[in-house]
């Protein structure tokens, strides 16, 4: 292994893999860079021209740019919070012996194979729509005006059905953690004289911690970038009421034929999800070591 | 106080009879030691005994109050368990001041119970490391701190030299021996190796398939082995058990005599055997001697008799410490 022979060899055969990715990085990321500096409308063709920061001072003032940003910040911090705190209530009920465990369990994690676009029409036609929609059926049923979600509470609306995509998750790493707690010392607890309580919130959740990161770390970085469940349910709308930034980086250069613009937005969210991770790894990153 | 009382207390799984039906008397202050082969239900006794097990029938009182149904915490106990199950994300500290912080003590007086616990056990320089940075000793003697901070009715302790190394099991029992005769208190511990239970008991409860076949100072047993499962478990190397007409001339229908309780000479005496595998330990010499009509004898010799595989001996049993066992195993 540790010849200088082998070393080089190795180097050689690795490099293929690690160029492709390499560029497969770098070539949209300094292609996106530059248009990013570019008057570039696909509305007008062959007029492309150097406009400085422009696009960005456009992007950053535009009123959609604030909103989507705190759309996108609600969106991630509520969706983490119904997983985590629902993940660590159904990995518990899951842990309990009980008749057709195995079943159970893997109905659970099915929502996590439904693609995204698929769940989101299916909870945007069969649920939530106001004439047709389950709720709606519901709604009536008690004697009840219809709620028409996507239109009235469109970004919670979005918050539920990304939430039950993403529960599955969270509950399938918090019930493996669960199975890995010692059952001695949970006993030890019992007979230190801790109650059910004071054993879930000494033992049991420390036990998660880091299990939680991993969880709070992986869908941080995919609800950063949720899109198909608002290009099929509200289309980012009423207004910019459900448009978080990826889908305003879309608007912009697809919807305005801007690609300047949008390239510029594309930047400015490497950067902000860049700040996230930075701030992330710093606050419960330490909780991944030894 | 750490009076125990069991009294017709029987454990199911499910079809599993576990414990068919035990009485036990543990009085204050005892060191008593529940001791047989593993799967003899010592270790589901203690966990009857400490709460952690509901018992199908029968009654546990501690201290003359009815605990059958008392939650684990109620009754006063504490218990020390085989992987020492110690909090990993507390300090050594916080692990020993849990059960006092549990139970909504003041402060002050946590302080000094936890400080006085580690005086106790060596632990003061330790107290703010975490359990992953202590040896096997160390958290054996916290999982201990644990125990004696709530100064229990009685201590119950779960096979808890089973991780540890030789040289450090024979100093921990020398501690937890020491512990007992410092606190006074009621000590239940189950274990699996009778050199632990003849030298830290003061009562020896011998256990096999859920029954109590003896109870009896470790003397007791060795002397008085109630029956042949008493007199093969008790006692190391085994005692030889000797069944057929050498048996029948003692008047039984097995006679057991102990390694230490048989004379050697190359000259006379009762049996002529050929020497197998010779064990010399230094200070001991294990022979095992194959004796025609017999099964192959272990014999206790000192350790300077040089013998050799092949070599021919007599064997002299000493007739006083012959036992005698008749056809239902019980001694005679």
């Amino acid at each position: 292994m540790a010849t200088q022979h082998s070393k080089t060899a190795a180097r050689l055969m690795i490099s293929p893999a690690v160029i492709l990715l390499f560029l497969w990085m770098i070539v949209p990321l300094s292609m996106t860079l530059y248009f990013s500096f570019l008057r570039y409308n696909l509305l007008m063709p062959g007029m492309e021209s150097f406009t400085g920061w422009d696009n960005y001072y456009y992007f950053l003032t535009d009123p959609a740019f604030s909103a989507a940003l705190t759309n996108t910040i609600l969106l991630v911090v509520g969706v983490l919070v119904i997983t985590v705190v629902g993940g660590v209530l159904l990995a518990l009920l899951l842990d309990q012996p009980f008749w057709g465990q195995g079943i159970v369990r893997v109905l659970v994690i099915a929502p996590f194979f439904v693609m995204p676009t698929v769940s989101a029409l299916v909870w945007k036609n069969m649920f939530m729509n106001p004439v047709n929609g389950m709720f709606a059926h519901i709604a009536r049923g008690l004697g009840l005006q219809p709620f028409d979600f996507l239109s009235q509470a469109p970004l919670a609306s979005i918050i539920g059905i990304v939430a039950w995509q993403w529960l599955p998750f969270a509950t399938l790493i918090l019930l493996t953690a669960l199975q890995s707690l010692d059952r001695e010392q949970m006993e030890a607890a019992e007979m230190d004289g801790a109650s059910a309580l004071d054993r879930f919130l000494h033992i049991t959740v420390p036990h998660l911690t880091r299990a939680i990161t991993v969880v709070v770390l992986i869908q941080t970085i995919f609800l950063l970038g949720v899109f198909a469940e608002i290009l099929v349910t509200t289309n980012g709308g009423p207004g910019t009421a459900s448009t978080n930034i990826t889908y305003l980086v879309y608007a912009q250069s697809l919807l305005n034929y801007d690609v300047g613009g949008g390239s510029a937005g594309g930047i400015v969210a490497v950067v902000l999800a860049n700040i996230v991770a930075i701030f992330l790894m710093r606050m419960i990153g330490k909780n991944l070591d030894a | 106080m750490g009076k125990i009382t069991l009294r017709n207390v029987q454990k199911r799984f499910g079809e599993a009879v576990v414990i068919p039906s035990l009485d036990l008397d543990i009085e204050d202050g005892e060191f008593v030691v529940f001791v047989g082969p593993s799967g003899c239900g010592k270790s589901t006794l203690l966990r009857l005994i400490a709460g952690l097990e509901d018992v199908s029938d029968g009654q546990i009182m501690i201290d003359g109050r009815d605990a059958t149904e008392m939650p684990p915490a109620k009754r006063g106990l504490a218990m020390v368990f085989q992987s020492y199950a110690l909090y990993p994300h507390m300090t050594v500290k916080k692990n020993i001041a849990f059960p006092l912080r549990m139970a909504k003590m003041e402060p002050q007086e946590i302080e000094r119970r936890v400080s006085n616990a580690a005086k106790i056990l060596n632990l003061t320089n330790y107290l703010d490391r975490r359990p992953g940075q202590l040896s096997g000793g160390q958290r054996q003697r916290v999982a201990i701190g644990r125990a004696i901070v709530r100064e229990p009715a009685a201590f119950l302790f779960d096979e808890p030299l089973s991780n540890l190394d030789a040289a450090l099991r024979v100093n921990m029992r020398l501690e937890i021996t020491e512990l007992h005769q410092s606190l006074e208190t009621t000590m239940i511990y189950v274990t699996h190796d009778q050199v632990e239970a003849m030298t830290m008991a003061d009562k020896i409860v011998v256990l096999n398939a859920g029954r109590i076949e003896q109870v009896g100072s470790p003397l007791t047993l060795y002397r008085n082995p109630a029956n042949l499962f008493v007199a093969g478990f008790i006692g190391s190397p085994k005692m030889n058990l000797i069944e057929g007409p050498e048996a029948a001339k003692h008047g039984a229908t097995t006679i057991g005599i102990r390694p230490e309780h048989i004379d050697l000479s190359r000259e006379t005496g009762a049996w002529q055997g050929e020497v197998g595998v010779s064990e010399h330990l230094g200070s001991d010499t294990f022979l095992h001697v194959h004796v025609a009509g017999m099964p192959t004898l272990t014999v206790r010799t000192g350790g300077e008799f040089g013998v050799h595989h092949g070599d021919r001996v007599w064997l002299t049993p000493q007739a006083d410490k012959i036992h005698r066992f008749g056809a239902d195993g019980k001694a005679l």
